[in-house]
């Protein structure tokens, strides 16, 4: 079915039940309850979780498959919310135009960059990609301050000429007047469960740019990024040129990267420069390298990770420490406290980077590994007969 | 016929003559031998028939067109398949991946985006592959990790990939280099076989004198950058000019 074989597309089906499901799934806890605060199922996070997805999968087209190391494609997802923001400003609220353009610009500018920069590969491409993300962080943050709007940050008002807008038509980002920000919310005894049009719109994305990621992967072209990975050498002297295979891989991270950008635009129509900055390409990287490089789950995996890390561990302060500890007793529980502390809160990023090293150097194929060690473990122990049938699966 | 030939080629580095004025014929479906000692500039002649080096002065002709100038995949689709000194295969990819790729390559050409379709679903490729595979004696393998196969399997996939492209001219570097006897007799039967099996010009490189005069059928002793002589195996043994140049200082070597 869909030209996929049983296993990926039982990995697709379940990718698509856990994306659907997300805003019950991930509001396990009660909302009156003190575990609430761990509940993830607002649509401002889940759709944090899948755009991001996005961003990370489109990134492991490029570095999962070819090896190629881009420390700038948070570029690309800044051309994207710009491009989207514009599009809303002059044609029209409704989502559909923005989200085309910022792919297609994001696509168009990944053309250029990645031209220039696959000229090298290696530490030198990496040096040059974070070079052309800087350049463009800082033109959008100073100079082209008249289409970019600098530090304020590019906004929609009132005054935007909108020419494909009726007078009556919604002021805020929307699908055929279906606002992104309306939701339903809807409670199950001490439960509540939101679910959201525009988590939506950006869930059903991700699937199709997730299936997307899935025939490349298997198709020929997929095999040759693979191939381009492992010897370039000998790709040369099989006749076959390496620079469109990279370049066509960077250009599809690209746009995925200005999709994802163009999302977050139209889930909140704002575009500040601070989106282009290193870091932001740097986060791409963790998400891709946390879930497992190379493989098709993994880019998902990491960027829901981190995001949640991001929003929710962030949160833990002092107060909910005491909450939790305060059935010991005061020396101790202080002391507990002030050794928690660092690692929770503003220090949600030393637990993350304890993560990361952790996973790093015990998963080198990242949580995916973890998964997979894990689904050995079980089988073996079900059928320690079963032969190994010996078939090799180079990405899950 | 000549499918290869080379005229005054000339290739400087700095201030060391890497080649003077070579000319090399190679005759179409021979196997054609290029030995030489240590620095003698076998690999910087290959390297400019391949697209590697371009030559200082001087003209490279495969089967009447030029390949200077080219880049190595388009002297490749040219038809010259090229054997590594080490084996340069995929690595990281499965025996059976790595012999899909000179498939695709033969059929699609240097670049194209077929990024739609599932490899599985492109039956002629899939049987060309397993066609070679079966034929190598690879087949058992197919789902091998391509690393951590023995050397003379790599090599003999390295050249089966070649081989896969239909190549008219196969360049083979020390192709038994750091290889144990039993391996090197191995590769021996495997490049007559392929001799007799196929159209193919093979033109070796090669230290070994054993392989050299078990498969050669002419002979070219490269010398300081220049061909000495150029004859069958039954000449170049006794010739006296070979032995001073080569013979001699592989006794000096040991």
């Amino acid at each position: 079915m869909l030209g996929l074989n049983k296993k990926d597309l039982g990995v697709l089906l379940l990718v698509a039940l856990l994306a659907m499901a997300a805003p019950i799934l991930l509001n396990p806890f009660p909302a009156d309850s003190g575990m609430a605060q761990f509940n993830a199922g607002y649509p401002d996070l889940m759709q944090r979780f899948v755009i991001f997805g996005i961003f990370a999968i489109g990134y492991n087209i490029l570095f999962g498959l070819t090896g190629y190391l881009s420390f700038g494609h948070a570029a690309f997802l800044g051309v994207g919310s710009y491009s989207a923001v514009w599009m809303m400003k002059l044609l029209s609220m409704n989502v559909i135009p923005a989200i085309l353009l910022s792919v297609i610009v994001a696509g168009l500018f990944s053309v250029v960059i990645g031209y220039v920069s696959l000229r090298r590969s290696g530490i030198y491409f990496s040096i040059l990609t974070l070079a052309f993300a800087q350049m463009s962080f800082n033109l959008a943050y100073s100079v082209l301050t008249p289409i970019t709007n600098g530090e304020t940050g590019l906004q929609i008002s009132l005054s935007d000429p909108r020419i494909l807008d009726g007078a009556n038509a919604p002021s805020y980002p929307n699908l055929f007047g279906a606002q992104m920000n309306s939701a339903a919310t809807i409670d199950v005894g001490s439960w509540s469960f939101t679910f959201s049009v525009g988590y939506y719109l950006c869930a059903l994305l991700m699937l199709v740019a997730f299936y997307i990621s899935i025939r490349i992967f298997r198709s020929p072209f997929g095999l040759m990024l693979r191939a381009v990975k492992s010897n370039q050498q000998r790709m040369n002297y099989t006749g076959l040129n390496t620079k469109p295979y990279t370049l066509a891989a960077f250009v599809i991270s690209g746009m995925y990267a200005g999709l994802a950008g163009g999302l977050l635009a139209a889930m909140d129509p704002l575009a500040g420069a601070e989106r282009m900055q290193w870091t932001a390409s740097g986060e791409v990287v963790l998400m891709t390298i946390l879930g497992g490089a190379g493989t098709l789950l993994g880019p998902v995996l990491g960027a829901g990770f981190i995001k949640y890390f991001e929003n929710i561990f962030s949160k833990i302060n002092d107060n909910v420490l005491h909450g939790w500890f305060s059935f010991m007793p005061d020396g101790i529980e202080d002391f507990i406290i002030t050794i928690i502390h660092p690692f929770v809160g503003k220090g949600w990023h030393l637990t993350l980077g304890l993560l990361f090293m952790l996973v790093v150097i015990f998963l080198p194929g990242g949580l995916v590994e973890g998964g997979q060690r894990i689904g050995r473990l079980f089988r073996r122990k079900k059928a320690d007969t079963n032969t190994p049938d010996g078939t090799k699966t180079p990405a899950e | 016929m000549n499918i290869l030939e080379v005229k005054n080629v000339n290739k400087r580095f700095g201030g060391l003559q890497a080649l003077g004025n070579v000319n090399l014929n190679v005759a179409e479906n021979t196997v054609h031998a290029i030995i030489g000692p240590n620095g003698a500039g076998k690999s910087t002649l290959l390297n400019c028939l391949v697209g590697k080096l371009i030559p200082d002065t001087g003209s490279v002709m495969f089967d009447g067109r030029s390949v200077l100038g080219r880049k190595p995949y388009e002297i490749n689709q040219m038809g010259i398949s090229r054997v590594f000194q080490t084996p340069e295969i995929f690595g990281d990819l499965s025996v059976q991946e790595n012999m899909l790729i000179p498939c695709f390559a033969k059929r699609d050409g240097a670049f194209a985006l077929n990024g739609y379709g599932s490899v599985g679903s492109q039956r002629d490729v899939i049987d060309k592959a397993e066609e070679m595979l079966v034929e190598m004696k690879l087949a058992d393998k197919r789902h091998m990790h391509a690393a951590s196969m023995s050397r003379g399997d790599k090599r003999r996939l390295e050249i089966a990939m070649c081989l896969a492209q239909d190549p008219r001219l196969l360049l083979l570097d020390e192709p038994t280099a750091g290889m144990a006897r039993a391996d090197t007799n191995n590769t021996i039967d495997l490049l007559k076989q392929i001799k007799e099996e196929r159209d193919i010009t093979i033109a070796i490189i090669e230290h070994d004198m054993h392989v050299v005069f078990s498969l050669a059928e002419r002979i070219t002793v490269l010398a300081q950058g220049t061909p000495l002589v150029e004859d069958t195996p039954d000449n170049i043994k006794g010739h006296p000019k070979v032995r001073e140049a080569y013979l001699g200082e592989s006794q000096d070597a040991a």
